[in-house]
């Protein structure tokens, strides 16, 4: 057996980061790899396309009913999907109470200490947008997931935060052995889109791994709670995904230390292809708004 | 009528100089601000003593790394401000170290029947679990208040000491007591003493300061509160504020104050009852003991409701004559007349303690480090037994303890703020004074050292110390520490000279 492979799929919220990485395992398990998925974001939602359920048990919602995790077994929170891939979630609380970080530790070191991690190829993480405190960047840290994949688009918050998830995976680096994997960029048919990528992935001294284009057949695969390699094996985006589970399959240990830019630097980069107008722009569209709306009023 | 000695200021210096050789330079710069020796200056101070001027820095951040002898905010809060409150349920909210390791440590004496209408040497807690963690402790607060309703009905209010993670998760815990109280009717009081907030017990003390502000004055919880329609004023009530019971220090200080004919009618926190806290703002008079730990809410009563308050001092006859006349001068010459009476009546009492005890005392040196007030308040009760102070310093003192303190020490004398425990083990032996007033974590090495030694928190599991009484006490007590037989016998019979015993402090 290969050595065991820990990658994480982290991004802004809402970017596609379940919905991109459940397609990529579904596809690495078509590969013969084994796989376990460790959803750490209390919406729980990194495994129902696996299970073609609504939402999984998680470990802290389990072990808040049997009293503490010590009272949990590993069958109990770690359900089998798609072709064998096991599903585990951390949950949390509800938004605004407790403390999700610390959730994550406590389910991650539950299911390491309980053996999810034996006889397994990969273990695939994937974490709630913002890496908020410490408890969401548990998996980047020592002798977790070595390899990061960042999802995002051509839009302006989804590269601010990539360049964050850059900072957080080169404070860990050299502590840890945690490298960024590289960009998959999930096309939101925004303007210069894949060029964008492309440039911020040099930027950041790493891959575009994939760019995965837009197509509907996502949303109807999702609204079955399946992966597209599920409900239509045969289809393009399956091919698109196949394509990603392999390039990330042979990006094995060729992960990168990345280097962040500066706020500055990516503002430049944002203002070069269009996608962020400068203040004084901003302006002169804001005066030219209100002027053809008092025109249209006359 | 005190004792009138030098300390040799220049040795003093060199030692501070010495101390602060073992440290890198960065921090022996940082740590020498916090270490003086008391300069004379001209002016004179009430009794007609001169002052001495002792500043140094503090109240600002242990450098972590050294062993600071300071608590938290939380200590501050549950420990000295509202634990003693007898007749309220103190919940130590959140996981069960703090307080478990901080059970009944005060030794804050009450009347009552504990369980049942009292609770102060009883430990409540939340006992968070990851769970509580996780999914927040809020639930479990409501649960844990519910259960002291039930089983603990004569409890007449409880107060939430918030611990560390309560904040981390940002629980709302002031939700909950208000809810609490809506149903119960009783005052629950949420007090945000995170102890990693601040940098000692200190903003802790001013923490419940603010939260008797608010939820028993203010009363945010819109608690049923005790019925004060039957209260009848008289022109002597006082409140003691600071006087925390210890071994019965406030039972022996009421006596003095109900003989020259004032009427104690709260006592913050010793023995005190919810009521008397309720209650408080209708006193004519604020009597500070612990100036530390509760001039906030006298300064807040002056404003807001017109309750003078004054400073006082029961540690030793001198100070208690001098008190006594302070606080009678407020109240006119009835009360003046009783206070001579009062002072004429201990003499024998007094006179007879020092004939008996200060001849075995007189000219011994003391050296003492304590929290916010008796490193200066005790310093003439040793010398009315003819005993010398050769350093005293705080735990959590602000700028204005440190004022105060000049009023009390000798020129020449060794001031030291928030001291390491390598920079106290230090002094101690090079000074090698006769006794070493301080806590339990000091007093082994100390007596390891050869050093008489008393805990002057908890008085050596012995008191009252306040009052006449309490002096007699006191002096008893230094004298068995310091003329105990042990002390000849140090020395291994089998070897002719050997130094002085130290203990090998990293160096």
């Amino acid at each position: 057996m290969a050595k065991l492979r820990q990658i994480a799929f982290y991004g802004k919220g809402g970017i596609g980061k379940s919905t991109t990485s459940q397609n990529t395992l579904a596809a690495l398990v078509e590969m013969d790899q084994k796989i376990l998925i460790v959803g750490c974001d209390p919406k729980a939602d990194s495994t129902r396309l696996i299970l073609n359920t609504k939402l999984q048990d998680t470990v802290l919602h389990l072990a808040a009913e049997a009293g503490s995790v010590e009272d949990l077994e590993l069958e109990q929170v770690m359900k089998i999907g798609y072709k064998g891939i096991k599903c585990t979630e951390s949950g949390g609380p509800e938004p605004g109470v407790g403390c999700a970080g610390r959730g994550v530790i406590t389910a991650i070191n539950f299911l390491e200490e309980n053996g999810a991690y034996d006889d397994v190829d990969y273990v695939s993480y994937d974490v709630l947008g913002d890496v908020v405190c410490g408890g969401f960047a548990m998996p980047i840290r020592e002798n977790k997931a070595q390899e990061i994949y960042i999802v995002m688009s051509g839009e302006m918050m989804a590269l601010y935060a990539a360049n964050n998830i850059a900072k957080g995976i080169l404070k860990y680096a050299h502590s840890g052995g945690v490298r960024l994997g590289g960009l998959i960029c999930n096309e939101r048919q925004t303007d210069k889109e894949l060029e964008l990528a492309e440039e911020l992935a040099s930027r950041l001294g790493c891959k575009l791994i994939h760019f995965v284009p837009r197509d509907n057949i996502v949303q109807h695969a999702e609204l079955r709670r399946m992966t597209v390699i599920e409900y239509a094996p045969e289809s393009k985006q399956a091919g698109e995904y196949r394509e990603l589970a392999r390039k990330i399959h042979e990006n094995s240990g060729k992960g990168v230390i990345p280097t962040p830019i500066t706020m500055e630097e990516l503002e430049q980069m944002l203002l070069d292809f269009g996608i962020m107008k400068t203040e004084e722009q901003q302006l002169a569209d804001l005066q030219a708004k209100e002027a053809a709306k008092a025109a249209a009023a006359h | 009528m005190s004792l009138d000695y030098k300390n040799d200021g220049a040795r003093m210096e060199e030692l501070i100089t010495e101390v602060l050789t073992a440290y890198p330079e960065k921090f022996s710069k940082r740590r020498k601000k916090h270490l003086n020796v008391a300069k004379g200056t001209e002016e004179m101070g009430d009794e007609g003593r001169p002052l001495t001027e002792c500043d140094v820095k503090s109240n600002i951040k242990s450098v972590p790394g050294v062993m600071t002898i300071r608590g938290c905010a939380y200590a501050g809060s549950k420990g000295v401000v509202w634990g003693p409150i007898k007749d309220m349920v103190h919940i130590s909210h959140g996981p069960v170290g703090c307080g478990q390791y901080s059970w009944s440590q005060r030794r804050n004496y009450y009347i009552g029947k504990t369980g049942i209408d009292t609770f102060v040497t009883m430990q409540f807690t939340s006992d968070f679990q990851e769970r509580d963690i996780v999914f927040g402790g809020d639930k479990k607060l409501e649960k844990v208040i519910d259960e002291i309703n039930g089983l603990f009905p004569l409890a007449r209010g409880i107060s939430i000491q918030s611990e560390c993670p309560i904040g981390l998760i940002g629980d709302d815990i002031e939700a909950v007591s208000k809810k609490k109280a809506k149903e119960s009717g009783k005052t629950i009081v949420p007090v945000r003493c995170e102890g990693f907030r601040g940098v000692s017990q200190s903003l802790g003390h001013h923490l419940a300061n603010d939260a008797v502000r608010d939820w028993v004055f203010d009363n945010k919880g819109a608690a049923t509160q005790t019925d004060l329609s039957g209260f009848v004023a008289s022109p002597y009530d006082v409140n003691v504020i600071g006087d925390y019971n210890i071994g019965g220090d406030a039972w022996a200080s009421r006596i003095l104050l109900e003989e020259i004919g004032l009427r104690v009618v709260g006592n913050w926190s010793g023995d005190a009852t919810l009521a008397e806290i309720e209650r408080a703002p209708k006193a004519k008079l604020n009597l500070i003991h612990c100036y530390r730990s509760m001039n906030y809410i006298c300064r807040h009563m002056e404003e807001k409701y017109g309750v003078a308050w004054m400073e006082y001092n029961f540690f030793g006859p001198s100070q208690i004559e001098a008190s006594l006349r302070k606080i009678a001068k407020h109240f006119g010459p009835a009360i003046e007349e009783k206070a001579e009476t009062v002072i004429a009546k201990y003499k024998p009492l007094v006179d007879a303690v020092k004939a008996k005890y200060a001849p075995r005392l007189t000219g011994k040196k003391v050296m003492l480090y304590v929290g916010g007030l008796r490193p200066r308040h005790v310093i003439t009760a040793y010398e009315d037994l003819g005993m010398e102070i050769v350093g005293t310093g705080y735990e959590f003192a602000h700028g204005d303890d440190y004022q105060r303190t000049g009023h009390y020490v000798k020129e020449g004398t060794l001031i030291y703020d928030d001291v390491t425990g390598y920079e106290l083990e230090k002094f101690i032996e090079k000074i090698r004074p006769d006794l070493v007033g301080s806590g339990i974590k000091e007093k082994y090495p100390v007596q390891k050292m050869g050093i008489p030694f008393r805990q002057m928190h908890s008085w050596d599991y012995s008191g009252p110390y306040h009052g006449y009484d309490g002096f007699a006490i006191f002096a008893r007590d230094m004298d068995l520490a310091i003329n105990n037989p042990v002390w000849g016998l140090m020395k291994a019979p089998w070897k002719k000279s050997e130094p002085a015993p130290t203990l090998a402090a990293a160096e």
